[in-house]
Parts: C-alpha cells; structure tokens; sequence
C-alpha cells in the first residue's frame, strides 16, 4: 500500500433510531460506502453541510464510531492496523499515533486543570513517559513548537483567549506524538484574523512533525487553501473527490458547484450569483433511493429524476472522481 | 431629510465585578430607510452591545453617557423609561433576528402562538387577524406548508426553516428597524445563500432599515450598503461597502481583508493579524488597535493620538490614527 496511511475500503456507518419504545427501530444512514485513501503527509480535507456524516466518517476512521460493514486500515511503518478487527493492545497502541482537534477550545479543555496537566494528561494516560521530568521536558517542547508561552503551562484556560486555547489543544492531541490528526472543524469557532494563524500553524506541524491531516470542515474556502486532497460529501456520500486544485477550478458535480457558487464573494459588485438549491438536506432516515442529491439538484437530467442511477464515483480526469449520476 | 436612526457619540458601560468595563465609546452613526448598514467585527468589537442599546436591552448593570443620543424617528431611545415607551421600540418600531433561532423561540409555545402574542401586542387586532397575517408571513419567507408549520413547535422545524421562521415573525409587525444580528452564522453556506436573497427582498419590498451585523466580510460585500468596521468597542473604519472593501485605509480593516481566505486566489498566503484582542478591562489609551497595529505610526505608539474619525473621502470615514499607519504601509 505503499504511500497511503489510512485507507478507508466500502466504509458504512449506521445507526439505530426508535421514536419512542414502541415504534419501530430504523436505520439511520449516517455514512455509506465509503472509499478513500490518505497518502502520507497529505492534507485530506471533507467538506459538507451539517448533516451530510463527515464527522461521523472522521471518528469512524479514528475507531470511535462502530463501522457497520467495510474497513479502515491503518498503514503503520512495521505493520498494518485493522481497524474492525483489533484487539485492546492495538487499540491503546493506535490511539498513540491517530488523535483529534476539536472544534470548540472552550468546551474541549478542562477549566479545573492547568495547561501543563491538560497537554501532558495523555502521555500520563497512556503511560508513554516513565517519570514526570521526562513528562515536563515533552510537554515544554511540544508547548514551544505550538508557539505557547512555556511561562504562562502553570495558567489556568480561563485566562487564555480562543486563539491560545486552540493552541492548547493541538498540543495536547500532538504530545504523544501521532502520525494521523482529524482536525475536526478546529478553526470554525475562531475570529478570522486567528483562524488564519491557526491554519498556519497546523502547516507548520505537518513539516516539522510529518504528519497527515484528515480536516473536516463546512468552509470550502478554508479547505481549498490548507487541503492538497478534498472529498465533497452529501448525505452520507462522497460525490466528489480530487487534487485541491483541480477540483475548486473544475467541479463536476451540481453539488459542488453550488456550494461555490454560495460562498459570499468579498466583491460587492459580484452579487447574488448564488446557484440557489431548494430546500435542505433531506433525512439520513429514508434518502432518496439512487442519486441522493437529485431531491435539490438544480438540473436533475432524466434518467437520474427516477432515481435508477445508484451512487458511485467514476474518474473523469486522472485523480478526479465524481459521482457516475453527474457524470453522464 | 433627518435620519431613521441616529446614534450620536454612544458610550455604553457595564459595572462588572472587576470593574467598569467600556464596552462601546463614542459612536456614531446613522441609517436611513430602504438601507442596510453592516457592521462588522471580531468577538468582543461591541457589535451585538450597540445594537442591543438601540433597544435598551443591555443588562442592569449598563450605563450610558449622558450625551449619546440615539434618536429613532425622531425620538430619543435612551430616554424611554416606561414600559410603554420601550414597548413602542421593542417588537414594535424595531425587530431584532438572532443567530440561533433554536434559542429564540420558546421551545414549549408553539410557533404560531408566539407569533400572535407579539402582533397582540403591538396592533390593534383580534386573533384571527393575527393569525392570517401570521400564516402569510410565513409564506412570503418561503415556509410550505405554512398553516401545519404554524402549529408546530421550534424543535420540529429544520435551522434554515427556523430561522426563516423568525424573519417572519420579526417582519410580521412591519418594523421600521430591523437589526439582524449575525442571521446566518449559524447556517450552512447553501440555506446561508436563500435567506440573504430572502432578507434583500424583503427590505426592498417593505422600505425598512436595516443593521446587519456579522463577522464575515463576504457577507457584508453581499447585503450592505454602507459597512461600519468596529473593533474593541469604537468604529475605526465606515463607508460605503464598495470604498472599504476595495479601498481599505485602516490596518484593521486591512488584516480583516488580508486574513481572509479567498478562493479566487489560492496562492495568497493568510497572513493573520498578530496578538490578540485585549480584555476590555485593560483598553488601550488612545488608538484601540496599536498594540497589534503591524506598521506603528510613531506617534500612535504611545496612545497619545485620541480616536477620531476623519472624512478621508466623501462619505468614507477613518480614524485618524489608523491613517497614517495604513500610508506607512
């Protein structure tokens, strides 16, 4: 497998629904048949509305989610990691090297522990270091590389700003030094004059500590900056996916190609250019059977109206893939 | 012809246990009808703080100078003290829209109940009357199914549909003012798109005024007319939403642009603006912005030159400080 870290082969995630205890158990169809490699010291990025299971496929890929069929693999140097078929060491072993950002730094961190004990906290859990000098001397190193004061490790969270809680956190999911992070919305709920330091500095990370990002977010023009990889997916489903680049110049799907065209232009005489979709993203509950998106598809052809195409990515140009209904 | 609104030099106060914090200094502006004025700003600038003051729904423990004027079809806001008076304003003259419409409904009453009580209030109308203005309401924001959506609660109801919801039912008692206070933050960037076209509709069709407040400048390029820039409670930038996007002049305004990622043009790099905001206990004298101002003028350095606007451009206003820093870069 050669340059992937993680692949990610016919993953469904799905999850038990019942309205009150006598109705009738449904599925929810969070996530469906998803296929995806990440190569490592790639910046992979998810993009979608609420609803649409990105971050239900990142916490799949890191083994918080139960995965309903399919697999995810974990390409480490000496071995692989099957991710439906591990046992409690493998498990400890891979939570090391695969962790999370957060979106919220003022929900993630404790408000009763100091910085020093929040960024060491997993090194202790883990039992990575063996005594607490060794702990100090990691978490002051891992503090300095997130540009964290090491004078201010004895604070408290309540006297940092969201920029410098954001910092806490990656340095906390980067302390027991991992190869894989899912940044989940982690510059969502930061100013932009901050978001754009952060991102910064998670790039800074990614060369300095060779990592590889899974990144989830809704803002698309975040992702077409940081991401060179970018899965679009909708309901469950991925209907794009290609280089960065490629895909934000060239969208292929009606999907993707609305989601650009909402972005507010900074441009005050581009207004109003919006390709406006109807209504919202339908219930994970019942989708629509073939074509998941030809409920808001703003020129749904013929044959896909009938809903007799099924879901599958085809490749159109080398890397680029986009959903077989679009494609035709 | 005088103004919808106008607020003249507004400093708004809170006593904390910490002590007085300022929370908004010395602002002015205006807003006629027909016209959306955006204001926008980092957590903190004083955005939702001046909007609330044209309400006086600021907490207790608020205080305002005793100068500030904020004159609203020619009467002065701030002196309303009787409930009579402010139920005039509040839900009557101006409506407000918040970010999370989940919040802003009561989750027990339902929708349409909520939407009569407040058109009881403020018309002098029986219920049925109410009731069909309301469901009308609810259709020309585009909710289907209107009369069965009237009889459900928030929680049924989808955000995007929740939140036209409450555009429906801040319009419903025709307002002369509507503040909109960051309306689609909390959407995803397609519902995001229809209810910026549904709002711009429905100032055009209803001739109201508007203050949309948001921290995204690609919003405000969208709706706005003319852009207040605040930061840490003063104005340090504001004009017509063409001169200050294209033409920026304060550095703030300038990193806020700069700071932003564009997908027209990947290749710039984001460069922040370095430091962080201060606690408004500790405000900096003089210029508000100089302890993260990247290109220091001199004299701005030690918070001697005082915050004024000056009028660099018809219409264009920026502070005097911010001038000279943003022509020494």
């Amino acid at each position: 497998m050669g340059n992937n870290l993680i692949s990610v082969n016919n993953v469904s995630v799905n999850f038990d629904y019942q309205e009150n205890f006598i109705s009738k158990k449904q599925k929810i169809h969070a996530v469906n048949n998803i296929n995806i490699k990440i190569q490592k010291g790639s910046f992979f990025g998810l993009v979608g509305e609420s609803g649409s299971g990105k971050t239900t496929l990142g916490r799949a890929i890191l083994g918080a989610n139960k995965i309903s069929s399919g697999n995810v693999i974990f390409h480490d140097d000496e071995r692989d990691y099957d991710l439906t078929n591990m046992n409690k060491q493998d498990l400890k072993e891979y939570r090391k090297k695969a962790q999370l950002i957060f979106q919220d730094p003022y929900a993630a961190l404790s408000p009763r522990m100091t910085v020093r004990d929040i960024i060491a906290e997993p090194l202790e859990v883990m039992k990575i270091t063996n005594s607490r000098q060794e702990t100090d001397e990691r978490v002051r190193d891992i503090a300095a590389k997130c540009r964290l004061n090491i004078e201010h490790l004895r604070r408290f969270p309540h006297a940092f700003s969201g920029g410098q809680r954001q910092r806490i956190s990656i340095a906390r999911a980067l302390v027991s030094n991992p190869k894989f992070i899912v940044a989940d919305e982690s510059v969502a709920a930061l100013d932009v004059s901050i978001q754009a330091d952060i991102l910064n500095l998670l790039k800074q990370l990614q060369t300095e500590l060779n990592l590889t990002y899974l990144f989830i977010s809704h803002d698309l023009s975040v992702v077409a900056h940081v991401c060179d990889v970018v899965a679009v997916m909708y309901l469950g489903h991925i209907v794009e996916m290609g280089p960065s680049r490629q895909l934000f110049k060239n969208p292929k799907h009606s999907y993707t190609k609305a989601l650009l065209s909402s972005i507010p232009s900074i441009d005050p005489e581009k207004r109003s250019q919006a390709i406006e979709l109807k209504g919202e993203i339908p219930s994970a509950l019942n989708p629509p059977p073939g074509c998941v998106f030809r409920t808001r598809c703003p020129n749904p052809g013929i044959d896909c109206k009938g809903g007799e195409i099924k879901m599958g990515l085809t490749e159109v140009e080398p890397g680029h893939w986009v959903d077989q209904c679009c494609a035709l | 012809m005088s103004h919808l609104l106008e607020v003249k030099n507004l400093d708004v106060k809170f006593d904390t246990d910490e002590g007085r914090i300022t929370a908004v200094e010395n602002i002015s502006l205006s807003v006629d009808q027909g016209e959306v004025l955006g204001i926008v700003g980092e957590s903190g600038s004083g955005k939702s703080v001046t909007a609330k003051s044209i309400m006086k729904l600021n907490p207790g423990n608020t205080s305002y100078n005793e100068d500030a004027e904020i004159i609203l079809d020619n009467e002065n806001v701030l002196q309303f003290t009787s409930k009579q008076d402010l139920k005039k304003i509040r839900g009557g003259k101006v409506s407000m829209i918040f970010q999370e419409p989940m919040a802003s409904f009561a989750p027990a009453i339902k929708i349409g109940a909520q939407m009569v009580e407040q058109l009881l209030i403020h018309k002098n109308i029986n219920k049925d009357e109410a009731k069909s203005i309301s469901v009308n309401m609810l259709k020309r924001v585009g909710i289907a199914d209107a009369e069965k959506r009237f009889n459900q609660y928030a929680f049924e109801l989808s955000g995007g549909m929740r939140q036209r919801a409450m555009i429906a039912m801040a319009l419903s008692t025709m307002p002369k003012l509507l503040l909109a206070d960051e309306p689609t933050t909390a959407l995803d960037v397609t519902i995001q798109a229809q209810v910026i076209n549904l709002i711009k509709d429905i100032i055009k069709e209803y001739q109201m005024g508007v203050i949309f407040i948001t921290h995204d400048l690609g919003v405000i390029a969208q709706v706005a007319d003319h852009v207040a820039v605040m930061y840490l409670g003063s104005v340090v930038e504001k004009g017509p939403v063409n001169e200050i996007l294209k033409n920026p002049k304060h550095p703030y305004t300038k990193g806020l642009l700069q700071a932003l990622p564009d997908i027209n043009n990947l290749d710039a790099p984001l460069s922040p603006i370095p430091g962080n905001i201060p606690s408004p206990l500790d405000r900096p004298t003089g210029c508000v912005f100089r302890t993260r101002c990247p290109h220091h003028n001199p004299e701005g350095k030690d918070g001697k030159i005082e915050m004024k606007l000056i009028e660099v451009e018809p219409g264009h206003w920026v502070d005097q400080c911010g001038i000279k820093c943003g022509q020494n870069g």
